[in-house]
C-alpha cells in the first residue's frame, strides 16, 4: 500500500466537490438538498485548505478553515430562514416557483 | 505506517459514499443523517492531517449546529418531497457525463500537483514542530494576533446572520392572547364600566 500523500487528500476533495455540484444539478427543485450540497462543496474546500496547510507546514490553512466554517454556518442559517419564510408564503419549496419578484 | 493508510481509506470511502447518499436519498431526513456521517468522516481526515482543532470545530459546528438546523427545518415544514423529484431522471445522463469529466480533470490535476522548491519562502505562520505546543495553542496564538481583524469580521458575519434569521422568521400571529402590562396599569374605571339607570320592568 502506498503511503498517504497530499495527492490522496486532494483527490478526495475533488470527488467531494463534484458530488456537491452534481447534487445541485440532480436536486435542482429541492432547495434543502441544494443547501446540503453547498455544505459538501465547502467541506471539500476545507479539506483542500487543511491538506495544503499540512503539506507546506503552514497554519494559515487551518485558520482559513475556521473562517470558511463560519461563513458556511451563517449561510445555512440565512438560507434556511429564507426557506421557512418562503414556505409560509407559498406552501411549497420548489425553486422553479421563485419568480414572484420578477414583476 | 500501515494504520494511517488504512484509516485514510476507511474515512475517504465512507465520506464519498455518504456524500453520494446525501444527494441521492429520497427522504431528506436520511440526507441530513448521511450529511452528519460525512462530516464525522471529514473530521477523521482532518485528524489524520494533524489539524485537531479544525476537526473538533467541524464536529461541533457542523454536526452540533448546522445539521441539527437542517433536521429541524426538514421536520418542521410539511413538504411534498416526491413532487420535487419529478423530472430528475430526464437529464441524468448528461449530468453524469459532465460530472465524470469534471471529477477526472480535477483528480488528474490534484495527483500531479507539485509544490515549488521556493514555496517554503511564502509560509506565513509555520507549524512549530520543535516546541511542545498543541495544535489549538498554535492556532490561538496566531488567530488572535495576526488574524484578529478577520476574526472580528467573522464575528460580525455571525451577528448579521443571527439578526437576519430572527428578522426573517419573526412574525406577528393573530389571535394570540398576550399580557400588555402598560395597558393593564393605565386602565381607568371609566373606560370599562358603564352604569346605566334601568327603568323598573323595562330592561336595558
Amino acid at each position: 500500500m502506498m503511503p498517504i500523500t497530499i495527492h490522496h487528500f486532494l483527490a478526495v476533495a475533488a470527488i467531494l466537490f463534484t458530488i456537491g455540484v452534481f447534487g445541485i444539478f440532480l436536486n435542482r427543485k429541492n432547495i434543502i438538498v441544494i443547501l446540503m450540497s453547498i455544505e459538501l462543496i465547502l467541506l471539500s474546500v476545507n479539506i483542500n485548505f487543511v491538506a495544503f496547510g499540512a503539506q507546506l507546514g503552514d497554519l494559515t490553512g487551518q485558520i482559513f478553515t475556521i473562517f470558511v466554517l463560519t461563513v458556511a454556518a451563517a449561510e445555512a442559517a440565512i438560507g434556511l430562514a429564507i426557506l421557512v419564510v418562503y414556505f409560509r408564503n407559498r406552501n411549497t419549496i420548489a425553486v422553479d416557483d421563485i419568480n414572484m419578484m420578477k414583476g | 505506517m500501515m494504520i494511517p493508510s488504512i484509516l485514510f481509506y476507511l474515512f475517504a470511502t465512507v465520506l464519498v459514499l455518504s456524500s453520494i447518499m446525501v444527494i441521492a436519498s429520497r427522504n431528506p431526513v436520511h440526507s441530513v443523517l448521511f450529511l452528519i456521517l460525512s462530516f464525522f468522516n471529514a473530521a477523521g481526515l482532518f485528524l489524520l492531517l494533524g489539524a485537531e482543532f479544525a476537526a473538533f470545530i467541524l464536529v461541533i459546528v457542523y454536526v452540533g449546529a448546522v445539521a441539527v438546523l437542517f433536521l429541524f427545518v426538514v421536520m418542521m415544514l410539511d413538504i411534498d418531497f416526491e413532487q420535487l423529484r419529478k423530472g430528475v431522471w430526464k437529464s441524468l445522463p448528461v449530468g453524469i457525463l459532465v460530472g465524470l469529466v469534471l471529477v477526472s480533470q480535477m483528480v488528474m490535476t490534484a495527483i500531479n500537483w507539485q509544490s515549488l522548491p521556493s514555496a517554503g519562502a511564502n509560509i506565513l505562520s509555520p507549524v512549530a514542530t520543535n516546541i511542545a505546543k498543541t495544535n489549538t495553542q498554535m492556532i490561538g496564538q496566531i488567530l488572535y494576533t495576526d488574524y484578529v481583524y478577520p476574526f472580528q469580521v467573522a464575528g460580525l458575519i455571525l451577528l448579521v446572520a443571527m439578526i437576519g434569521a430572527i428578522v426573517l422568521t419573526l412574525r406577528e400571529r393573530g389571535g394570540v392572547l398576550r399580557q400588555d402590562i402598560n395597558k393593564q396599569i393605565t386602565r381607568k374605571r371609566s373606560d370599562v364600566l358603564v352604569i346605566k339607570k334601568v327603568e323598573k320592568g323595562a330592561g336595558i
